[in-house]
């Protein structure tokens, strides 16, 4: 690890503040990404500003319509969170199958949004139930929200402080895990908002990004024998040494067709 | 007496040294500080090939708290040597083999990605790494050779070795080999490759390095598996210091899998280092410098044939293979993928043509070595994987077809056709037990069960066998080994009557303070907890081979029974003496001497402190009771048994469940069936992580893709079921604790038995190591 300032500001205006003096500044949620990194020393930034200590990140709230999770919630109060697991199951599913124990107490909501790493969990929840992701100063539409790579609308400094996932009528997430790492090699969230379906895909692709051309199929036929038809193009897909594009993209219907066979037993 | 048997031979007593390593109480070498210790980072090669122009050091030293940077040119200025091979293989032609020079510290060229070029020397670890960042070096690159398949037809690597060949090696009768299957009834071809594998002991390789200007004594502190050999190697190869001015102590090491036999560079430039210095340097590996330096494992491209005449009997088999040696030849890599590996491939068979060629090759990644079976494992995939597919191609049951080629208890002795003698085995016992525990008949219900559940089940059998106790010194000397593998124990008897054991043996993790203790608590009727396992210091132990190839208890459990007869022989004398009789007429049994037919007796501790306390003692006997062995085994041992996978097969996906595993070894006679059992769930986890999920992978241009344990899959324990581990026991004939090691045998079993019941699953033979999601999808798609 390189030397840096270490700041842990407990408002989000200082926060901000600090993270616009610093020369090349980073934010430090649950840091299962951005510390080992800097362990390996591929990360040097000049100052970590943690958000532990800001009020207010954390949190959930559990209605009948809603399900409010604060960007600083870890992984495990999510996947035990008594609210979430009646309400919508699969996002405690999702939460309980992130990395490992030590990864789900540490790791954040927030963090694993903000960093759109391609093979993360999260990001097929908030695509998959259309999130809403509020930052200090605005909210952004989960379809508008992952770009690419590593990459999303969140600008520079800004903080995400809570995600509203509307809750559907039912869902369900399936995950191809990379044995190794435990990343989704593959996961797809189908969602059925009564009569609405939509589909949020992770691992697959850059980012996460919605199955569109499933979610048309399962509109009229809700079951996985809608989905064997359906062509699933591998253009853009990730390509690693545990799997190529074109299997993941027949993982890919593969984990859909398994979600809607889930979905259907609730 | 009755305490004596409640932790003697046999019984799972519950490990010695557990408790300190379980609660943190134990003493690595990174838990060992000096005063004015200094801390090493290493300059290490980018690329997987490439000359070194120059090396700047300036920016690096105008650094705070840094101290030097030491260079491969400083090194060799100071007439230290390079690292030897330490096993010398004949080629084909009776010529050497070619050994590339291989300084510690690289200098003028590097040739794979990690190779240490220098050593930075700074107050802190941060400076130091720091600093080696700080360095500015100007490379060359030069096209790097990695694939060992082409590696005879690409570019030299090294000066002198033609085609990249370190040798040509044969074993067996290549003619009567070629007739005998041009004439059989069946030939089974194969391809078959044994995966690279990159070894993970838990702690990482470290060294501490001091020298003592006022004595020029020289401490190297390091996480070495046979601290006497790298003593050895270092002052009489190496030539860092005389053996006598150096001690080299491996405390507590926290495992080694056969990678921390080798003498490596950076310990070589620790010790260096700290004498140039004159201050104590550390150094302790991060797991990211492990995966790229550590010596690999496994690597082979191999052909095979397998001849059955009509009645499905084994008459030949013929073995071409390339092994992938890496840039340099490791201390004992030129003897893996020869002699611990071509004088296997008889299995437990009596096939009677066996002809073996092996092209050891250069490339540009880290050095390839011993690890976990060494050479066995890779010899048991080999047959098989080919005995299995016969039996596929032919329609016969696998297990039948087995027992039919296997050698009778009536045939030991037996000299097979790849130079070995096994003294003994009961090869049907193991199979038999095995089939009975896995229940083999019902198996077509299970996979009947599976298809409903929408996954493809299999079944594979290994009837494995190694040789292991390693081994005969006159026999390795003459094949070309640099040192003898005997083994030395000493049994120093304390005046209060409790025992020091001092062994050359070392254990990083496989339990000898435990079961060395029980051997000697039997021998002379005390408790485990009267006696101290003292090993890893070349300062207290007088010498040693160290603990690799399953020898530990084989040889170094021999040793000290040897010299427990002779304190037994030298209190006979003592106990005779104070007890007026003859000593012919004194036994030793229950820890009591005792003069037959009568009612005097002295204890073990009575007797003891008469030899240091010496009253009433005979004239012509020493004081002190204190005896130490040397044992030279007259032959391998040979542990052999059975191993039976079942998996599923998700068709869906691809991926493959390990759904039981069933082991039936004969290890001879066992001292402590839990650790045993122990030894043998670790050695197939190992073997179920190079069957399904290990895999050291470099790029075209030498770069290691697996680099981390984000990509490179160790197996954890929901990869793995219960398994369902016996026994059978035939004892070794020529030691005398009629033992044959049990260390290696899981890893050895287990990957054939699981890649069998894959590819029976999968319906295809061409499947290779690890057996991926996507490669059993993609094989499902084709078969």
């Amino acid at each position: 690890m390189y030397t840096f300032d270490y700041h842990r500001p407990s408002t989000l205006e200082e926060a901000e503040q600090l993270f616009r003096n610093a020369e090349d500044g980073i934010y430090l949620a649950g840091g299962q990404t951005l510390l080992p990194t800097m362990k390996q020393r591929l990360a040097a930034p000049s100052d970590v500003v943690d958000l532990a200590g800001v009020d207010g990140l954390s949190g959930i709230e559990a209605t009948p319509e809603r399900v409010s999770v604060g960007a600083f919630t870890r992984h495990a109060e999510v996947a035990a969170h008594p609210g979430v697991c009646g309400t919508l199951p699969a996002l405690a599913g999702l939460a309980g199958c992130i990395g490992d124990g030590q990864v789900r107490n540490r790791g954040t909501l927030g963090g694993s949004v903000a960093n759109s790493d391609p093979a993360a969990d999260y990001p097929a929840a908030v695509i998959g139930l259309g999130a809403t992701v509020h930052t200090g100063s605005r909210q952004i539409a989960a379809d508008e929200f992952f770009l690419d790579l590593f990459e999303t609308a969140l600008a520079p400094g800004e903080i995400i402080t809570r995600i509203d996932f509307p809750v559907p009528l039912r869902a369900a997430y399936r995950k191809f895990a990379n044995p190794a790492s435990r990343y989704a090699v593959v996961g797809v969230l189908v969602a059925d908002f009564g009569g609405r379906i939509r589909v949020g895909i992770t691992g697959a692709g850059p980012c996460a990004f919605r199955g569109t051309a499933l979610e048309e199929a399962l509109q009229d036929d809700l079951r996985p024998a809608a989905l064997e038809q359906v062509e699933v193009p591998d253009a853009g897909f990730n390509n690693d040494l545990f799997a190529s594009a074109d299997y993941r993209a027949h993982l890919v219907r593969v984990m859909a067709c398994r979600a809607v066979e889930d979905l259907m037993t609730l | 007496m009755a305490e004596a048997l409640k932790d003697g031979i046999g019984a799972s007593v519950r490990r010695k040294e557990d408790v300190r390593f379980v609660t943190g109480s134990g003493r690595y070498t990174d838990d060992i500080n000096v005063a004015g210790q200094l801390h090493a980072a290493f300059l290490r090669s980018p690329h997987a090939r490439a000359r070194i122009d120059a090396i700047d050091p300036t920016e690096a030293l105008a650094l705070p708290d840094v101290v030097a940077v030491l260079t491969g040119k400083d090194m060799a200025d100071d007439g230290l040597g390079d690292l030897p091979c330490g096993w010398l293989v004949k080629q084909k032609d009776g010529s050497d083999m070619v050994s590339a020079p291989h300084p510690p510290l690289a200098h003028r060229v590097v040739n794979y990605v990690g190779e240490p070029y220098g050593i930075v020397v700074a107050r802190t670890v941060q400076a130091a790494r720091r600093a080696a960042e700080a360095v500015a070096t100007d490379f060359t690159e030069v096209d790097a050779v990695v694939d060992p398949a082409a590696a005879m037809s690409s570019e030299d690597i090294h000066d002198g070795v033609v085609g990249n060949l370190a040798y040509d090696w044969a074993l067996g009768e290549q003619q009567a080999t070629e007739d005998a299957l041009a004439a059989a009834a069946h030939v089974t071809r194969l391809e078959l490759i044994n995966n690279r594998l990159i070894p993970n002991a838990m702690e990482p390789r470290a060294a501490l390095g001091v020298y003592d200007k006022g004595t020029g004594d020289h401490v190297l502190y390091t996480t070495s598996q046979n601290p006497h050999l790298e003593r050895l190697v270092l002052s009489a190869f190496v030539q860092v210091a005389p053996e006598h001015k150096l001690r080299v102590v491996a405390p507590d090491v926290g495992g080694g899998f056969g990678s921390k036999i080798f003498i490596y560079a950076e310990e070589t430039a620790v010790i260096w280092a700290a004498r140039r210095l004159e201050q104590p340097v550390k150094w302790t590996a991060e797991r990211s410098e492990s995966f790229l330096a550590d010596a690999h494992g496994r690597d082979h491209v191999t052909q095979a044939e397998l001849g059955l005449d009509a009645d499905g009997r084994f008459v030949a088999l013929k073995v071409s293979t390339t092994a992938n040696l890496g840039a340099y030849l490791s201390t004992f890599g030129s003897s893996v993928p020869t002699y611990l590996y071509g004088t296997l491939l008889a299995g437990q068979y009596k096939t009677p043509n066996i002809f073996v060629e092996v092209h050891g090759v250069y490339t540009n990644t880290a050095p390839v070595d011993a690890y976990r079976g060494a050479g066995r494992p890779e010899a048991t995939y080999v047959v098989e994987r080919m005995v299995e597919t016969a039996a596929r191609e032919l329609g016969r049951d696998p297990a039948e077809l087995r027992r039919l080629n296997m050698i009778r208890p009536e045939d030991f002795p037996y000299d097979t056709p790849v130079a070995l003698t096994y003294d003994v085995g009961d090869y049907e016992a193991s199979l038999d037990k095995a089939l009975e525990l896995i229940d083999y008949a019902g198996f077509a219900q299970r996979r009947a069960a599976a298809a409903e559940r929408g996954k493809r089940r299999g079944i594979g059998l290994a009837c494995y066998i190694e040789a292991c106790g390693l081994a005969p010194s006159k026999l390795a000397i003459s094949l070309g080994a640099g040192v003898g593998l005997y083994e030395s124990g000493e049994i120093r008897v304390n005046p209060t009557g409790n025992v020091t054991v001092f062994t050359g043996s070392h254990s990083h993790g496989q339990g000898h303070e435990t079961t060395f203790a029980q051997v000697v608590a039997q021998r002379f009727g005390i408790g485990i907890d009267d006696v101290e396992v003292v090993h890893g210091d070349t300062g207290r132990v007088e010498f040693g081979l160290g603990t690799y190839g399953s020898r530990s208890l084989a040889v170094g459990g021999s040793a000290l029974s040897c010299a427990a007869d002779k304190i037994i022989a030298k209190g006979t004398r003592i106990a005779a003496h104070m007890l007026e009789a003859d000593p012919e007429e004194v036994e030793f049994t229950g820890g009591h001497f005792k003069v037959r037919d009568s009612n005097r007796t002295l204890s073990f501790a009575e007797v003891a402190f008469a030899a240091y306390v010496p009253s009433n003692y005979p004239d012509d006997l020493e004081p002190g009771l204190s005896e130490k062995a040397f044992y030279d085994p007259e032959n391998f041992t040979y542990p052999a048994g059975t191993h039976i996978a079942e998996v599923e097969i998700d068709e869906q996906t691809g991926e493959v469940e390990l759904v039981d595993f069933v082991a039936v070894d004969d290890f001879g006679t066992v001292i402590n069936p839990m650790i045993v059992l122990g030894q043998v769930h670790g050695g197939v986890a190992q073997g179920v992580g190079q069957a399904l999920l290990e895999h050291g992978v470099y790029d075209a241009f030498g770069q290691l893709q697996t680099g981390s344990y984000m990509d490179y899959c160790m197996p954890r324990a929901d990869d793995l079921p219960d398994f369902r581990v016996d026994t059978t026991v035939t004892p070794c004939t020529h030691n005398p604790l009629g033992v044959k090691g049990c260390g290696e045998a899981g890893a050895i079993g287990s990957p054939a038995a699981v890649m069998n019941a894959v590819t029976d699953a999968v319906g295809v033979n061409d499947l290779s190591m690890p057996a991926t999601a996507e490669k059993v999808w993609r094989a499902l798609q084709g078969a």
